[in-house]
């Protein structure tokens, strides 16, 4: 109809739209259009809850560890005393254990991690790369206070028994470094927290380096082999190289995982408020402060400080979750560029 | 080219730069074999653990008895804490389910390049991975503190926030993988939105959707830390949501730290069912959807 519009309408004939008679569609009269407008905000609004739940988990939060962030100030940072008695709260033992052991976890898992992505992506036949790929996967699977449980009945005492003292033996005789394998063997402290962790985060890592090695453009793997490289040439100058980022996002969610790990470490950290450069020595986590004594809490100072225990996990765990999410959708959005 | 010497040729046996390069090749080989059975080497020895203790727990009056109280004579079983944790999952699954079905359905269908669905994505996946003791402390402060009480709906609630962001994340990727055609096709037919999401792409989805939330299962039931400030644990066997109920991973971390071995071994039974359990759920659903492939 828009032939009205045109300079010399009047002299044409005016042609008989068609689309005038096309009856409206079907769904706009009989109601959907009602339905659709009702079902896409439904969605929105669930996508919404989930927008707004870890915003919602900060400001419950700070709200609940109010008292304990007026009373003890940002001290509560780097003050060891922790005394429900007295009523003195610090944070710097359960925050040192949450970073040793998480650390001792990395320093275990990504080698490890590294090694069974290599052989699951390079190295496997066809035929058992499914299976061994699963088994691997199940290691997550298995709850994290079966792993705290088993730690303490069965690895522990063996631990202590035959490990520990060989370990105390020769690593503690190294001078300097010696300090972080002194002491008793009880089986039971960091170390042993540390090692569980990492068998509990070496899935998670495992499963992002498998899927970001498989990222590399065949083409490139070829020519590296073509022009005479070895496998591990291939993986640790082509491969690595190219998936680097994605690499360090996994090792981050690792970290994340570790860092937040309850039960498991719980069962063998060996709970101690108390500060030692020994690895073996017993020590205590935020996660695992927060399961031993948060039900058996005295008093609102002491559950506010608890939560506040809970706050500084959440900001550390919530970083470091971040950085690993950025680093690994740059690799996603890189990918179609580099290629 | 055949003037070459062998020893300078760069891939000939004789080639001494070669050879090291290959013995490396084969050594950090032999490391990555060795970092697998690492791997291997500790499922297998917790598996076989769990079967070995819990062998002596395991009878049918593990199913049939209430929990011990402190210092009995003869030895209990589990049967409220199994009912106690079934009740909790099972309605942290009903109130998890639908609401990141939903949210991963805005995702992947409605909000294709907004602002909300990407930031959502990602603030989705940062809460994959927060720990669950986080989670517990949430609803303790938002409603075990406002109510003032302990109660299987607070562990339930506790849950369904672990539920959710698996579902999103799940249905979210497989809404992705239904080809548009098929959504084009719903529309061309005159199809509303709403019956083209429903009756089209989640039947396409289905079996994605479905191992979603069956791997969204088997995490929380074995999930022990969010229980902890929540549901507590209650000695005798209980329907009552709004109390505090007995569910198995809280009766692991009391009865596994007690100095009774009655309670250890009861600790170990309770294991062995919540791991079976587990993996029987991954299998399943790692069928489910190899086969829908």
């Amino acid at each position: 109809m828009n032939t009205a519009t045109l300079p010399n309408s009047e002299t044409r004939k005016p042609v008989e739209s068609k689309t005038t008679t096309i009856p409206p569609a079907p769904h706009a009269r009989d109601g959907s259009a009602l339905a659709d407008t009702l079902f896409t905000n439904l969605t929105r609004l669930a996508a919404f809850v989930v927008f707004s739940l870890l915003a919602a988990i900060f400001v419950s939060l700070v709200l609940g560890s109010s008292k304990s962030i007026m009373r003890f100030g940002p001290a509560f940072l780097w003050t060891s005393e922790w005394d429900p008695v007295k009523e003195q709260f610090g944070a710097l033992v359960p925050i040192f254990g949450t970073l040793v052991t998480a650390a001792i976890a990395m320093v275990i898992a990504v080698p490890v991690s590294f090694g069974i992505a290599m052989f699951l992506t390079e190295l496997s036949p066809k035929w058992l790369k499914r299976p061994l790929g699963t088994a691997i996967e199940l290691l997550a699977a298995i709850p994290s206070i079966i792993y705290g449980m088993w730690g303490l009945f069965v690895f522990a005492p063996l631990f202590s028994t035959y490990v520990q003292p060989l370990m105390i033996k020769t690593l503690g005789a190294i001078p300097g470094l010696g300090l972080l394998f002194a002491g008793a063997p009880m089986g039971i402290g960091m170390f042993t927290a540390g090692l569980i962790l990492s068998i509990m985060v070496i899935p998670f890592i495992t499963a992002v380096m498998r899927d970001v090695f498989d990222l590399v453009p065949p083409m490139l793997k070829e020519s590296a082999y073509g022009l005479g490289g070895t496998t591990w040439e291939v993986m640790y100058r082509v491969v690595l190289p190219y998936t680097k980022v994605g690499v360090v996002g996994g090792v981050m969610l690792g970290l994340g995982r570790a860092l937040g790990e309850t039960m498991a470490v719980t069962f063998v950290i060996g709970n101690a408020y108390q500060l030692s450069p020994s690895l073996f020595a017993p020590g205590n986590s935020i996660a695992s402060a927060l399961a031993n004594e948060f039900t058996e809490a005295r008093g609102e100072l002491h559950s506010s400080a608890l939560i506040e225990l809970g706050l500084i996990l959440f900001l550390i765990t919530s970083i470091v979750l971040a950085i690993s999410k950025f680093l690994l959708s740059r690799l996603s959005r890189d990918e179609g560029a580099r290629s | 080219m055949s003037a070459v010497p062998a020893m300078f040729n760069p891939i000939s046996e004789s080639n001494p730069i070669y050879r090291a390069r290959r013995r490396k090749n084969r050594v950090l080989m032999g490391v990555s074999l060795a970092m697998l059975i690492y791997g291997l080497v500790w499922l297998v020895w917790i598996l076989v653990t769990l079967l070995w203790e819990s062998a002596g727990a395991l009878s049918p009056t593990l199913f049939t008895l209430m929990t011990p109280p402190p210092g009995a004579k003869e030895s209990g079983g589990l049967a409220n804490p199994i009912w106690g944790s079934l009740l909790i999952v099972s309605s942290a699954t009903a109130i998890g389910t639908p609401i990141g079905i939903l949210a991963g359905t805005y995702l992947a269908e409605f909000g294709r390049g907004s602002w909300l669905a990407s930031a959502t994505r990602f603030l989705n996946d940062m809460l994959l991975s927060t720990p669950s003791i986080i989670i517990g402390l949430f609803i303790y402060t938002v409603y075990v503190a406002q109510v003032r009480h302990y109660s299987g709906w607070a562990g339930s609630f506790a849950l369904a926030l672990i539920v959710i962001p698996v579902v999103v994340r799940t249905t979210d990727d497989m809404l992705k993988l239904v080809p548009n055609s098929v959504r084009e096709a719903a529309i061309a037919l005159g199809c509303p939105k709403w019956k083209m999401v429903t009756m089209v792409c989640y039947r396409a989805a289905r079996a994605g959707i479905m191992t979603g939330v069956l791997l969204a299962v088997a995490r929380i039931s074995g999930e022990t830390a969010p229980l902890v400030f929540t549901a507590l644990n209650n000695q005798f066997f209980s329907n009552n949501m709004n109390a505090p109920m007995a569910n198995l991973p809280q009766v692991i971390f009391q009865f596994a730290m007690s100095p009774f071995e009655d309670w250890q071994r009861l600790a170990w039974g309770a294991s062995a069912l919540i791991t079976a359990a587990v993996l029987l759920l991954n299998i399943v659903a790692r069928y489910i959807l190899s086969r829908s492939k």
